[in-house]
């Protein structure tokens, strides 16, 4: 693995971007959510969410059972905000 | 060479349906009916299909089961598409987006025919499935018998979840379905859920879960809630992600990834592939590659250990393929697509020891590395969690009747923890069983009692430990949650 090395491919975050986000200080994936964005992307972390919570274990000493998952929100799966928004009401004239 | 796609295959039959064209970035291709975008168009030779938001880099599928989302594209129109669960349509316009994906132009074939009507109303049901695999079709067999109204949805556009996939016989006793496919449970599994009470919903996804039990459905182009008296999360679970330099090239796929391919669609994911992984699904890939005429380079595991069943490592070894433990993938090489691997020793640590690098010409490489549970919809909806490495990370804490800590929420399957498809069967059963009777229904007596002591049977022996430490665990788990 190399400071180039794609942890997070929804959001474009490399190993060397967790590592520096956890030398400032940020460690738990809810902060790296936010900071990078990893975890918020089109997976929602299914891919990422895993070797993140391992970078952190590994960089802070802790187990993997001290790093809990980022909450997680709907929607779930990619979706399209005209589904979300639906059809605006018949106007009735 | 051969060709892509596999005419003669020793277990299966490809029956393809009629010739269809698309079109990929403005160029004409052909694929079949019944097949998924991503697949005609691996079929036709397109491996890379767009270039990442920041870093431009090329991106493919990963997981081919709609988990990832690293597959993601434009199709008439409407951007981030997950190709890999759509199926493909004649005259469908499949483009690369640019970033992130841009909002349709302001044509009036796309964005302003608003989808389908915008559903105000609840659909209401007893039973709500949330996945048609191994573990959601049995739990229907379990209410609809029991006379619960059961909705089971799915977001595949066919049923069985990955059991569409398993070409080997199972193990076990007779009720467990020994010594069929996992291809032929599907419609054994189907035939015992009552038509009457079920609904069986596909191409339907849920995007969210509220504690009050209404889950959010996209289906078709339109969004609807369904209120359910009881939940069961039959999800599943996604491919593991290993780091390694230049993991992300298209041509590193999970090994589910390459099961639908050559086993749905009778592709074949390249031609020399290197496994990484040497537990049961890395070895069974393996052998199921070789039966589709590829070549598998080599098994590499990173444990001391073959963590599969030594059966099917014997049989691939006697095929010629050698299994390295102690090894783990350094780097993927290759431009646009993988067209080489370097592996390494590793150490105690799990560090490559330096100068042990070897460099292979593999035009795949294939991730076996474990699968996580697919939870998220659950936590969504409060349910507690917690981490047992046993079944594959973060669960839901369930009790001996796979309820969570929600009432009324029960999980089962691979999303309750890994195991694998007889135990996911019995799971779904047991939690079908379960949510029937506290709706009042009356369950045949004996039957849980059954399905328990077959549930601890096939967790018995040595291959059964890992399951059995992880659902102990998760015994005391939940007590901690006084369930």
């Amino acid at each position: 693995m190399t400071e180039d090395t794609i942890i997070c491919r929804c959001e474009d975050v490399t190993y060397g971007q967790v590592v520096e986000a956890i030398e400032q200080g940020f460690t738990t994936t809810e902060e790296m959510k936010r900071m990078l964005r990893c975890g918020m992307g089109a997976c929602q972390g299914r891919t990422c969410g895993r070797l993140i919570a391992q970078i952190i274990a590994a960089k802070t000493g802790t187990s993997l059972s001290q790093v809990p998952l980022p909450t997680s929100r709907p929607p779930a799966a990619p979706t399209e905000l005209a589904i979300l928004a639906g059809t605006p009401h018949e106007e009735t004239s | 060479m051969a060709e892509i796609r596999l005419t003669e295959h020793p277990i299966l039959q490809f029956k393809r349906g009629r010739k269809i064209s698309f079109t990929f970035n403005g160029k004409k291709l052909d694929g079949h009916e019944g097949e998924t975008v991503a697949a005609a168009l691996h079929a036709a030779g397109v491996t890379t299909y767009r270039r990442s938001p920041q870093l431009h880099r090329p991106r493919g599928f990963f997981c081919a089961i709609g988990k990832c989302s690293s597959c993601l594209m434009t199709v008439d129109g409407v951007p981030n598409v997950r190709i890999c669960i759509t199926p493909l349509r004649e005259g469908m316009k499949v483009c690369s987006p640019k970033g992130k994906g841009q909002l349709p132009e302001d044509d009036p074939a796309t964005i302003w025919t608003w989808p389908g009507q915008y559903v105000d109303k609840i659909l209401e049901t007893e039973v709500a499935i949330i996945g048609a695999g191994p573990a959601g079709l049995s739990a229907a067999v379990e209410t609809t018998r029991m006379g619960a109204e059961t909705v089971v949805f799915d977001e595949n556009d066919g049923i069985g979840g990955q059991l569409i996939k398993q070409t080997h016989m199972f193990f076990g006793s007779k009720e467990q379905h020994a010594k069929v496919r996992g291809i032929d449970i599907v419609p054994l599994l189907l035939e015992q859920i009552d038509d009457s009470r079920a609904q069986i919903m596909l191409e339907a996804t849920a995007i969210g879960l509220y504690a009050d039990k209404t889950l959010g459905v996209v289906r078709r182009q339109e969004l609807f809630g369904l209120r359910a008296q009881k939940i069961i999360m039959a999800s599943g679970a996604s491919e593991n992600m290993l780091a390694f330099e230049h993991c992300d090239l298209p041509g590193v796929y999970g090994a589910g990834a390459v099961q639908t391919l050559m086993n749905v669609y009778g592709l074949i994911p390249g031609r020399r592939v290197l496994m990484v992984g040497a537990g049961n699904i890395g070895l069974i890939v393996s052998y199921q590659l070789l039966q589709a005429g590829v070549e598998v380079v080599e098994v590499i595991e990173a444990a001391p250990y073959i963590g599969g069943y030594h059966v099917h490592a014997a049989k691939i070894r006697r095929a010629g393929v050698p299994i390295h433990t102690c090894h783990t993938i350094t780097k993927a090489s290759g431009q646009e697509k993988v067209e080489g691997a370097v592996v390494a020793q590793v150490d105690s640590h799990w560090q490559p020891i330096p100068n042990t690098q070897r460099e292979l010409a593999v035009d795949v490489i294939c991730l076996a590395v474990g699968l996580s549970p697919t939870a998220e919809l659950l936590f969504q909806a409060g349910c507690q969690s917690c981490y047992i490495p046993e079944l594959g990370g973060h669960v839901a804490v369930h009790d001996e009747n796979l309820e969570t800590t929600v009432k009324g929420i029960y999980v089962a399957g691979d999303a309750s923890g890994i195991e694998e498809a007889s135990t996911a069967m019995l799971e779904g059963r047991l939690a079908g069983l379960c949510a029937a009777e506290s709706l009042g229904k009356k369950a045949i007596s004996e039957r849980k009692e059954e399905i328990l002591s077959q549930l601890k049977e096939l967790r018995t022996g040595p291959f059964g430990e890992k399951a059995r430490k992880g659902k102990e665990m998760m015994r005391q788990e939940a007590c901690r949650y006084g369930l």
